[in-house]
């Protein structure tokens, strides 16, 4: 291009648009093609306020730390002894988040229970029900009881380790699932009463309540049928905390697993998965405060997802007030999903390792998020689950390790005092000092 | 015959109780006195059983029923026989709503009549009602058959999949993609079947089907001015 016109006046650099992007203009071209609106996995991708805002501290004078290796940090957690006569004992405070048969494949799952099982730890069933190898692979194994209710069956009820009503998920807060026809297999469809290649949409509330003291009844009822063994949960997005989490445990729940946006979804529509719901470090202090006005902090306990990555993100949680964490994403990530090996064939979708996201399709290039045969004999159970067993090791280890470096002999006893954060968001989400202060935004009788 | 009075003795020993029966069990009739609306009476049961629940219940009476036969000699509460596999449910009085929620199989009859969203997400359930049915009845119904001896309200069938919908009186309107179908010889066939094991007063003949129109199994934008 010439730097002159014909007149020999200078041509400006041509700007861009900030507001109409090159990834906004695709966007707005793909709509226009089709018709439809984006659909894809995963949680949100924008850049929200997260834990990696947050920093410990550590010791020094004031506090005096751990011998790594030596000294003894407990990282284990029981889970729902409020009401339950069988709680759930876990080695480790991370847990393996609700996924679908049919959103993954067999195998997939099959790894899922072998991975968390090594590591003392529990797996969740998804919307489709409990298969054969899930529930054998896995030493705890959490089902999850969905508006849908797909594969929902007492026998496989009755061999659950816990039950985990699901109200919401954080990538979809209101939302209900969506499997489309690609996945919907001979074995898939069976187990979800539909015919074959259809799109499956999962209804967004359940069909038999609504409302806080309708809950109370189901969760009645469930205990009932399952005979006060085993322990509720009450999964929600990351909405409306406080009273979501005031409501769940006025219900009943003996555990809150509290979902924030970065929490990934099989599929539904792009626009919700980034515009509705809160960032996970926004959700956790209101969810914490309506367990302690109601004084059922540790006694419920709250297991918090979305976005959770390693050790620190962890350690950040559970300082924060959880009693343990939920992974779903980064567990995937482990056993070997975007991994850049197959970057070739993620060309060829028009995507690239670690931004493919359309599941729905299931068309994995890895073999977890599908039900194609010949895709998913690229995916190993076996390893796949060592791979699992030892990025929640991982995880653990770098927990201890933060939680040593702060003098704590357990990871629940981290707590808020022991962070500060490095922006003025994360410390109002927080309620931590922004770091060199001792302040944060709302911060009781400081005025402003 | 076994005697359980609910209030005196509560639910949890009612239900233990009755969990307590197995495939082979000689305790085969029970009646439970005082049931005074109680929520979650009878549900998990698993043996074949019979159970005369002598009252009106609240909600999720039979709830993930197998087997057993829950005979409610009253009205029943929002969500009764709720994910039922199979076994028999019979409603003296009139059902709240969501009754048969998820059901998967057997069989349940209300002599009098059901509130809204009868049969929601049905999955393989037969419901028979001798009275009219509300609202949003069977909506996104799977399969099982849902058979209304009285009328239908508002949209009826939406969304449904394979259920089968047989209406004797009017329907006040149908759910999106929900339609009339013709009544085939094995359509007369299975109603005369399920009238008669069902003792409602109806003939065959008098019924009119509706089921699936199938044009939203796959999402196509030019109908999204149907959702």
């Amino acid at each position: 291009m010439n730097s002159h016109d014909d007149k020999g006046i200078p041509h400006t650099t041509p700007r861009q648009s900030a507001t109409f992007s090159a990834d906004v203009n695709s966007d707005i071209r793909r709509a226009a093609a089709t018709g439809i609106y984006d659909i894809r996995g995963g949680g949100a991708k924008r850049k929200v306020p997260s834990f990696d805002d947050l920093l410990f501290m550590g010791a020094s004078i004031s506090r005096y730390p751990l011998e790594g290796y030596r000294e003894k940090c407990d990282t284990s957690v029981t889970i729902g002894g409020l009401h339950a006569s069988n709680p759930i004992h876990l080695d480790i405070p991370i847990t393996i988040a609700g996924m679908s048969f049919g959103a993954l494949s067999g195998p997939a799952k099959e790894a899922l229970g072998r991975g968390a099982s090594m590591a003392g730890t529990s797996t969740t069933t998804g919307d489709g029900g409990m298969t054969p190898e899930e529930r054998g692979h896995s030493d705890k194994l959490v089902y999850q009881y969905l508006p849908s209710r797909y594969g929902m069956n007492p026998d496989d009820l009755r061999k659950a380790d816990a039950i985990e009503i699901v109200v919401g998920q954080g990538a979809k807060p209101g939302g209900g699932g969506m499997l489309l026809g690609q996945k919907i297999s001979d074995r898939v469809a069976g187990m979800r009463n539909l015919p074959k290649g259809i799109d499956q949409r999962s209804a967004c509330r359940h069909p038999d309540w609504t409302g806080p003291d309708d809950l109370e009844i189901k969760i009645l009822e469930l205990r009932e049928i399952t005979g006060w063994k085993v322990p509720i949960y009450v999964k929600v997005a990351g909405a409306r905390p406080y009273y979501d989490v005031t409501l769940a445990i006025k219900a009943g729940a003996d555990a809150i697993v509290l979902d924030g946006m970065q929490g990934g979804t099989a599929a539904t529509q792009d626009v919700f998965i980034e515009h509705v719901g809160q960032p996970t470090l926004a959700i956790i202090r209101p969810a914490v405060q309506a367990l302690q006005d109601l004084g059922m902090h540790r006694k419920v306990q709250l297991i918090l997802s979305g976005g959770i990555r390693s050790g620190a993100d962890v350690a950040k949680a559970m300082a924060l007030g959880a009693d343990a964490v939920a992974i779903g994403t980064a567990a995937l990530i482990a056993l070997g999903d975007n991994d850049p090996k197959y970057e070739a064939e993620y060309n060829a979708l028009g995507t690239t390792s670690g931004a493919y996201d359309d599941w729905h399709e299931g068309r994995d290039p890895a073999g977890i998020t599908t039900q194609d045969p010949e895709l998913m004999k690229r995916f190993d159970p076996i390893e796949g689950g060592r791979r699992l067993k030892n990025y929640l090791k991982v995880m653990t280890l770098e927990a201890q390790t933060i939680a040593r470096a702060c003098g704590k002999n357990h990871l629940h006893n981290l707590e808020p005092e022991d962070l500060v954060a490095l922006t003025m968001e994360a410390a109002a989400m927080a309620k931590v000092p922004l770091c060199g202060t001792d302040w944060y935004p709302g911060k009781p009788g400081t005025g402003y | 015959m076994q005697s359980f009075d609910l209030e005196a003795q509560g639910l949890r020993a009612l239900n233990t109780a009755l969990h307590a029966q197995s495939d082979n069990t000689n305790q085969t009739v029970w009646e439970v006195q005082n049931p005074k609306g109680s929520h979650a009476i009878a549900v998990g049961l698993d043996a074949p059983i019979e159970v005369n629940v002598k009252g009106s219940t609240g909600y999720y009476c039979g709830g993930m029923n197998k087997q057993a036969t829950i005979h409610v000699h009253g009205s029943a509460g929002p969500g009764t026989g709720e994910n039922m596999m199979s076994g028999k449910i019979i409603i003296e009085g009139d059902a709240s709503q969501y009754l048969g929620a998820t059901a998967h199989g057997g069989l349940i009859v209300v002599k009098g009549n059901a509130s809204s969203r009868c049969g929601i997400s049905m999955k393989g359930v037969n419901i028979v009602v001798q009275g009219s049915i509300g609202h949003m009845s069977a909506f996104m119904g799977q399969s099982g058959n849902l058979v209304v001896c009285g009328d239908a309200g508002d949209a009826l069938g939406d969304s449904c999949y394979e259920a089968r919908f047989f209406v004797r009186g009017s329907v006040k309107s149908l759910g999106a993609d929900c339609e009339k179908k013709e009544m085939r010889p094995e359509h007369i066939e299975f109603l005369k079947d399920i009238i008669a094991e069902s003792g409602v007063d109806a003939k065959p003949e008098e019924f009119t089907r509706y089921g699936s129109a199938r044009t939203l199994y796959n999402f196509d934008v030019d109908n999204a001015g149907a959702y």
